[in-house]
């Protein structure tokens, strides 16, 4: 039983067969699409960690599905430019919900937050059960995605260049985007994160920054939904930023140090779901889960077991929070 | 007296879904054909023992999320909720793996096991990095969930796997629930029910006000994590039934909805519960209705419903509620100034001649006839006032005449008080007066006059009407007003 559940680790069924040369490409692709999701996510993400709205992020990811299966309904085929629409919409929608509950009701934001997506995402399962057979998605695909089938879709051609197949293809385009309007817009975001007041006296219009935001965030999302479900998408958002902020203090550097890795999560994520037997996008989140566990105990900068180190060698607090913590150094503290 | 009654209830409905009865037919959540009139009439018909289980299932979920619900809410915990209704999965596939069956208490350990670590990490991660809680929470929920898939799909590749029923812990369906995990449910009802009875005011104080807790010695701590573990209780007995996925949204959205209903804790709790329960019997109804409708987002539905109704109709905040009064207030502000200008028309004339003309009103509030004669109207609605019946000329009712003067008064008292109390320059408070006049009440009034040692004239020169005065033609119902020929 536990043999069955359980694979033993042979290191060429698990390390070296997946690059094997009837794997390779399809391995390639899924290791690409996992990079590129990570990548895109984990660049918007660190942006929301900085505003505090991981969780809003949670919930446009959730609240997306509605939005995509009414796209499905409405247009009746899986393209592109109405599943943008509806997952854009939705996105948008999911924003001005949580803000209409939070300002015109007693009700605090983080319960005006579970509220909406819970209620959107209801929405989605039921069109998805009601229509199974015109919407061309199942309820596990909406909880963590197919990205072992990506290589199974029809490639881009492009002036008789293979460019890849189409999801892998989307995200390259939407990751590209991300990525090119982090550095023309790097100021903007930056300011506005940290400190809206001086964003507001160097004329950044800061709503405006923020439905930007929520709006390329839906786009990304939406495309991440597919290869990596609602569900995860929320940890693509989150934890390479989380790691990388572990690691450095510094805003570039965590932007770099997020593409890493996001490379190596999708890396050995397919090489745990080969082992496991198990979802790939799953077991890409649970490497990125363990490096935040790394992180956390062993990092340089603000590792648990650094900090105990450095603890024993001076006895004053390094960020002492108030003047008796100074003045009284506690070792338990 | 309605807790006791509630609660008898409750065991009386427990102890009838315990009672067997022979099947009547095929478990509900077995059949792939079915007509949802068919299904409505089983339904209704509480025959089938499996409609019977999914709808104590439903009842007792929907009252004990409600419950919980009310102090995450009120706690600002609510996406706490959300972090540990994700994270209980990989609890609920190794309590799965452990003899490859649904056992309820194993599944019902493993995943309590996994929501409080969840919780507890949380914790570990905004106290030791600088990570905030918002962060932390998705970083749990996702990092959880994550490993329950990994669980749930190695599950699903072993061959006894797929017909398992693991899968309908993601998104719930009541119809699987059995007699077993009914029998689990109600002691958890039970259980969270007797806790928060017996330690309500702990409960209650250290929700509110933790500082006054810890000064009054109860140790929040160890109710925060006993509230904790029944949450976590209380997520893992509806996960059958509503699904991982959608669990937090049972705790929220019921509490959420009565928090707009009341003030009082009690009755958010009660209410809570009773949200809770009605959309436990949404979900599970509508479910019932075709072959593979997931239970857990009809549920959610039902819960979002009811928040959306008190939402825009709550008695006290309801957004439609509260617009409406606003609207009342302001039409009341405007018909005490109609009132007003007519007093003043008539002081410009010294009170005499009949009634006032609607020109003489446009005159005075510096507007169009149109808009004069439709405030006119307004005042024949209310009652403070007749109107001629070409409607060219309007007289005061004495309700209305009265109303008129203690306007007049309230703006004359108050500019009096601010110039000569508060040392504003006579021309200064004319715009705060205009504001004021409208909210001033009796008391206040009368420590005003008390205070301006019974002034009878303004800084602007003009006649105060006396409290004294108005009074006594309350009194008396005597009929003062201009328009029938009397002095004020």
């Amino acid at each position: 039983m536990a043999k069955d559940f359980l694979p033993s680790f042979e290191w060429h069924r698990v390390m070296v067969e997946p690059w094997s040369a009837d794997a390779f490409q399809n391995n390639l692709w899924i290791f690409l699409m996992g990079f590129l999701v990570a990548t895109a996510c984990g660049l918007v993400g660190n942006y929301l960690i900085l505003r505090r709205m991981s969780l809003i992020g949670d919930a446009i990811s959730h609240s997306i599905l509605p939005g995509i299966a009414i796209a499905f309904l409405v247009s009746g085929s899986r393209g592109t430019v109405p599943m943008f629409a509806g997952a854009l919409l939705a996105g948008v929608a999911t924003t001005v919900i949580i803000e209409v509950i939070h300002k015109k009701s007693r009700i605090k934001q983080d319960s005006a937050i579970g509220i909406a997506f819970t209620t959107l995402f209801a929405i989605g399962v039921i069109l998805i059960s009601l229509y199974a057979s015109k919407i061309d998605l199942d309820q596990e695909c909406v909880l963590y995605g197919e990205i072992g089938f990506v290589g199974l879709h029809p490639p881009v051609q492009l002036w008789g260049m293979n460019l890849g197949p189409l999801p892998v293809f989307r995200m390259a385009v939407v990751t590209v985007i991300t990525a090119a309007a982090i550095m023309l817009f790097y100021k903007e975001l930056l300011v506005s994160s940290f400190d809206p007041g001086l964003a507001f006296t160097l004329g950044i219009n800061a709503t405006v920054v923020h439905y930007c935001l929520m709006g390329w965030l839906s786009t990304v999302v939406v495309n991440a939904f597919e290869s990596v479900g609602a569900v995860l998408v929320i940890a693509m958002l989150i934890l390479p930023g989380a790691i990388a902020s572990m690691l450095t203090l510094q805003l570039p550097r965590i932007l770099m140090l997020t593409v890493v890795i996001a490379a190596m999560s999708s890396f050995f994520g397919i090489h745990l779901a080969t082992w496991l037997n198990c979802s790939t996008a799953a077991a890409m989140v649970v490497v990125a889960s363990g490096l935040f566990i790394l992180a956390w105990l062993f990092s340089p900068t603000s590792g648990l077991v650094f900090k105990k180190l450095r603890h024993r060698s001076d006895s004053v607090p390094e960020f002492p929070e108030t003047a008796t913590d100074v003045l009284n150094p506690q070792p338990g503290k | 007296m309605s807790k006791r009654s509630y609660k008898f209830a409750l065991s009386l409905l427990f102890l009838a879904c315990m009672a067997q009865e022979p099947l009547f037919a095929a478990r509900i959540g077995e059949l792939t054909e079915t007509d949802w009139k068919i299904q409505v009439i089983r339904f209704l018909s509480f025959r089938d023992p499996s409609v019977r289980y999914a709808l104590a299932g439903s009842i007792l979920l929907g009252i004990s999320c409600g419950l919980l619900g009310s102090f995450i809410v009120v706690r600002k915990m609510a996406l706490v909720g959300d972090a540990l209704s994700h994270a209980v999965l990989p609890g609920v596939a190794l309590g799965f793996l452990w003899n490859t069956t649904k056992d309820p208490v194993a599944i019902f350990i493993g995943a309590t096991v996994a929501g409080l670590l969840g919780t507890t990490v949380v914790n570990l991660i905004t106290q030791t990095t600088r990570l905030k809680e918002d962060t932390a929470l998705g970083m749990v929920l996702a990092g959880f969930f994550s490993v329950g898939i990994c669980l749930v799909t190695m599950i699903q590749h072993l061959p006894t796997g797929n017909k398992s029923g693991i899968d309908k812990f993601l998104f719930g369906q009541a119809a699987a629930l059995g007699p077993n995990d009914i029998q689990l449910m109600g002691i958890v009802t039970l259980l969270a029910i007797t806790v928060i009875t017996l330690f309500y005011k702990e409960f209650l104080v250290s929700s509110f006000d933790s500082g006054f807790a810890h000064s009054i010695r109860i140790p929040v701590q160890l109710f925060h994590h006993l509230l904790m573990l029944l949450l976590a209780f209380a997520v893992v007995i509806s996960l059958q039934a509503v699904g991982v996925v959608l669990v937090s949204a049972m705790l929220i959205t019921p509490a959420a909805a009565a928090y707009l209903l009341t003030d009082r804790m009690h009755r958010m709790v009660f209410l809570a519960s009773i949200f809770g329960l009605l959309s436990g019997v949404f979900g599970a109804f509508f479910s019932f209705l075709g072959p593979s409708l997931p239970t857990g987002p009809f549920m959610v539905l039902g819960a979002s419903l009811v928040f959306t109704l008190c939402f825009f109709f709550a008695p006290k905040h309801g957004l439609v509620t509260r617009w409406w009064v606003k609207r009342s207030r302001s039409q009341q502000i405007q018909v005490e100034n109609v009132l007003k200008a007519i007093y003043h028309v008539l002081e410009d004339r010294g009170f005499d001649g009949e009634g006032v003309s609607i020109r003489e009103l446009a005159d005075q509030r510096k507007q169009t006839l149109e808009e004069s004669v439709r405030e006119s109207k307004m005042l024949k609605r209310a009652e403070y006032a007749t109107l001629l019946e070409e409607g060219n000329m309007i007289w005061l009712t004495p309700e209305g005449w009265q109303r008129a003067r203690e306007m007049v008064r309230n703006h004359r008292l108050w500019e009096l008080y601010l110039t000569s109390a508060a040392q504003y320059s006579a021309d200064h408070v004319h715009d705060d007066a205009e504001k004021i006049e409208h909210i001033l009440g009796d008391e206040v009034v009368r420590a005003l006059e008390k205070r301006l040692d019974y002034a009878t004239t303004d800084p602007h020169g003009k006649k105060i009407p006396s409290s004294e005065s108005i009074q006594k033609d309350r009194m008396g119902r005597r009929e003062k007003v201009p328009g029938y020929g009397q002095d004020i």
